[in-house]
């Protein structure tokens, strides 16, 4: 059995599968791409052939531009297998956001699974990360050190349900990145039973509607942009990170401001961005969630894509397991002034 | 120990001055003695331990976690009670420990018995309680609320029980207590008097001076005042009393451990007002020299020898046991002048008093004189009385005019709380004979409501680069920037370092080109000099 460590490896442009002849992820334009999920840091526009999930491939179409998200697009369902070349692809639920899919490749016998980013905890916008026993196993480790433990996210969104409560004359203006984390809150949101409107920064909108197109109710939904003042009082307004602490804000009714983010673990951290509410509420896996994932897909190898990886590597070392960096450049910076997505 | 980890959470994360008050006072309302006693020593920084210090909290952190994954988990978080707080391993949490049963623990229990307490209290308590807990030994609790704001929450918390106590009220106790503060919290809560200081050394809140502007400035009766230099040091008060001799900050801080060489420079009981400066051969160093010396725990001998100390003193509150605060000031500063008598020091010296006909004659005074470590003149009314605060018309502090220099604004960041969303911190640069433009200070006031949108626009249609959340921007925009004196500085790439430097003017109209020059900054100190 040919070692993945022969048919799978690093080129300036991302991973690439050689007897398959495609690229996972890549951070550049290549003629042939498999697309894990449509954050910005993994499906960059240009690409040749797409291959990803059916909803990845609608939300980078939403979020590129038709055209631009391929030149052809290939959309594979969760378990349908392909066979690419001399490779076995298929692709199976992360539980990262809508659409985002772990890619397993299996060559002469041997199998590598790439799981993109994920996450282990419930999320009603999106189907759970399902284990695929592996002999390579490539993770992220965004939250890769042991302070990182996510709370559950019902807690916290119940945390911003009694803040509007306490000060019903404010708006709670809510950072949280575009595509899954803004979705995720509101459906959460719906779930403790918050029936009122949610107000959603023009960034935001466009994703909400194509959620809601592909079978993901979020209920009544309304731009902040234009809305008065008034009706802003004791709202709960979505926005991008970078917008909460800007000139945007200027225009909401005494803002909270609140985060949507692993990072607020960190109190400190609240603290130094001004973050009033912060909430612990992630996308990615914590740190228990990415050690019990070793122990489930049983791989004996660990390749740690971006993050903290030395502490994932160290952790994975002393369960016995081989475990290196890939040292992918490109992940988890969208742009200079924005919090990685998480 | 759940309600106060609470409230250090809240106060972490809450901005306003107000909210932090409300949130203290409830804190001292609902809970317990001693437990809000204990708790209110921490929030003071008062609390210390002999015994348990950092080196305990990673001694039982790498007990239970991996020391390399700690190591780095450290390297990230950057403070070592909020990192263990985090990275401990959830455990059931049973019975969290008081504050009073921690704090008891901490300080009678054998050294060697601490590391299995704490082991023990953190198994029993959630992150934010072990954060409490682990803070409570490291002290430095960073949340925001200053000692002063605290003791303000304690006098509305006393108002709550009908007693009217200011803050002020408070201070004036403060140092003759220790925690739990059982007495205080019984005068608070109008079980009782107010503790008697007698015999103890504690601080009396100063009397500070209002700007003198042009309106008061006409209005102003020169027969009615004194006048003095105003010295650019750091005001101080000396107290001495049975209890022993302090030096105070003018924020109440005990501040004596850092300035070993007043150590009974007091030959008797007093309390005397003055400021703290570097002296050498009779002369004042300028304010940087001083800085040298501020801000420590403690002074090494060279710092000592190197940056000389002296007490330039112009008040006096007590005479021995004598409360001399009602006096006016001429009988007051008779009392300081038959003091320094009978008490001479090397370390201490008198105020002069300056002589003057009429204001006119002041203002040239006031003009002519430029020597750095002269900010302007005190002007104090004959018949005040020392009155804690800033009362208005008994004292004036009427500084120079600024010195001014047109520079270019270079990088911009962001302000604090209602400024978060502008770009309002702006470092400014002069340029260099060899046309390099150098950054020379830093100054984040001066501007209207309206100027700032327009410079917050500016600087955002202008950016070069950003940096987090500094912005560098294209030269093109002139500052007139006000200070109050210059001096030289090894800290800052230009060599000079500005005084209270303030934007005087926007100059939209003026060609970033024709800026100042930092030769012509380095002369007028070269000249002071």
């Amino acid at each position: 059995m040919p070692h993945p460590d022969t048919w799978l490896c690093v080129r300036p442009e991302g991973l690439y599968c050689s007897p398959g002849n495609f690229f996972i992820d890549p951070v550049v334009a290549v003629p042939r791409a498999v697309i894990t999920h449509a954050h910005a840091d993994h499906a960059r526009p240009g690409h040749g052939a797409v291959l990803a999930t059916r909803q990845t491939l609608a939300i980078m179409d939403v979020r590129m531009g038709q055209g631009r998200a391929g030149g052809t697009q290939q959309a594979l369902a969760p378990g349908e297998t392909l066979t690419i070349g001399d490779v076995r692809v298929w692709m199976q639920p992360a539980g990262h956001v809508l659409g985002s899919a772990q890619v397993a490749i299996e060559h002469q016998g041997s199998r590598a699974v790439i799981s993109g980013d994920y996450k282990r905890a419930s999320d009603p916008t999106c189907a759970p990360f399902v284990p695929i026993p592996c002999d390579v196993f490539v993770t992220e480790a965004t939250f890769g050190l042991p302070i990182f433990v996510h709370p559950p996210a019902s807690g916290e969104v119940r945390k911003l349900v009694d803040s509007v409560a306490l000060f019903p004359e404010r708006t709670h203006v809510v950072g949280c990145y575009a595509l899954g984390k803004a979705q995720r809150l509101i459906a959460l949101l719906r779930a403790e039973g918050w029936e009122r409107p949610v107000y959603l920064h023009g960034a935001l909108i466009a994703l909400c509607t194509l959620y809601e197109q592909l079978g993901v109710a979020l209920g009544d939904l309304r731009p902040a942009t234009g809305a008065h003042k008034a009706d802003l009082a004791g709202a709960i307004v979505l926005a991008p990170p970078s917008a909460i602490a800007d000139r945007w804000a200027r225009r909401l009714a005494e803002p909270v401001t609140v985060l949507a983010s692993g990072w607020m673990r960190v109190r400190q951290r609240a603290r130094a961005k001004g973050v009033e509410l912060p909430l612990v509420i992630s996308d990615h896996a914590d740190w228990p969630e990415l050690l019990a994932t070793l122990d489930e897909v049983g791989a004996p190898e660990v390749w740690v894509t971006h993050g903290a990886e030395e502490a994932l590597i160290h952790a994975a070392q002393a369960r016995g397991l081989r475990a290196r960096a890939l040292r992918l450049l490109g992940y988890g910076d969208d742009s200079a002034e924005e919090a990685p997505p998480n | 120990m759940i309600a106060f980890a609470e409230l250090l959470d809240r106060l972490t994360l809450t901005p306003g001055r107000l909210a932090k008050i409300a949130l203290l006072r409830r804190f001292f309302e609902t809970e317990a003695d001693p437990d809000r006693g204990w708790a209110l020593a921490a929030l003071t920084g008062e609390l210390s331990f002999a015994t348990a210090k950092a080196g305990l909290i990673r001694a039982v952190a790498e007990a239970r976690v991996d020391p390399v994954l700690l190591g780095w988990s450290y390297d990230f978080v950057g403070d070592l009670a909020e990192t263990v707080a985090l990275i401990w391993p959830a455990t059931t949490e049973a019975a969290p420990p008081s504050v009073t049963e921690i704090v008891e623990a901490l300080r009678t229990r054998p050294k060697g018995e601490l590391p299995a307490l704490l082991t023990g209290w953190l198994d029993t308590s959630g992150p934010n309680v072990r954060y409490a807990v682990l803070k409570m030994i490291t002290g430095e609790l960073r949340v925001g609320a200053s000692a002063r704001l605290t003791k303000t929450a304690l006098a509305e918390f006393a108002a709550a029980h009908g007693r009217v106590v200011a803050p002020d009220d408070v201070e004036e106790v403060w140092h003759s207590l220790t925690p739990p503060y059982q007495p205080l919290f019984d005068w608070l809560e109008g079980r009782s008097e107010a503790p008697d200081a007698a015999g103890a050394p504690v601080f009396r809140p100063p009397m500070l001076a209002h700007p003198l502007e042009p309106p008061d400035l006409a209005a102003l009766d020169a027969a009615a005042y004194a006048a003095e230099w105003k010295w650019d040091g750091i005001r101080v008060q000396l107290v001495r009393a049975p209890g022993g001799q302090r030096v105070f900050s003018r924020g109440a801080e005990d501040v004596s451990a850092a300035f070993p060489d007043l150590d009974g420079v007091l030959a008797s009981d007093a309390v005397l007002d003055g400021e703290l400066l570097v002296v050498r051969d009779g002369a004042v160093a300028p304010f940087a020299d001083l800085q040298q010396r501020l801000n420590r725990k403690t002074a090494s001998a060279k710092l000592v020898r190197d940056f000389p100390l002296r007490v330039r003193l112009y008040d006096i509150l007590f005479d021995g046991a004598e409360d001399v605060r009602a006096l006016p000031f001429p009988q007051r500063r008779a009392r300081l002048e038959g003091w320094m008598a009978r008490h001479p020091s090397d370390r201490l010296d008198l105020s002069e008093l300056i002589a003057f006909g009429s204001i006119d004659e002041l203002a040239a005074i006031r003009e002519g004189t430029r020597a750095a470590s002269i900010e302007g003149l005190m002007l104090k009314r004959l018949d005040s009385p020392y009155v804690p605060g800033r009362p208005k018309g008994l004292w004036w502090k009427w500084k120079r005019d600024p010195l001014t220099i047109d520079a270019v604004v270079m990088y911009a960041q962001r302000g604090h709380g209602k400024r978060s969303s502008f770009y309002s911190d702006y470092t400014f640069g002069l340029w260099r004979d060899d046309g390099e433009l150098v950054p020379v200070g830093k100054a984040y006031s001066g501007f209207t409501d309206e100027e700032l949108v327009k410079l917050d626009r500016w600087i955002r249609n202008h950016t070069v680069k950003a940096y987090g959340p500094v912005r560098e921007v294209e030269r093109g925009l002139v500052l007139e920037i006000a200070f109050d004196a210059a001096q030289f500085s090894t800290r800052h790439k230009s060599g000079v370092a500005l005084r209270f430097p303030r934007v005087a003017r926007l100059r939209w109209d003026k060609p970033f080109e024709e800026a100042d020059r930092l030769e012509t900054l380095l002369g007028h100190i070269a000249r002071q000099a």
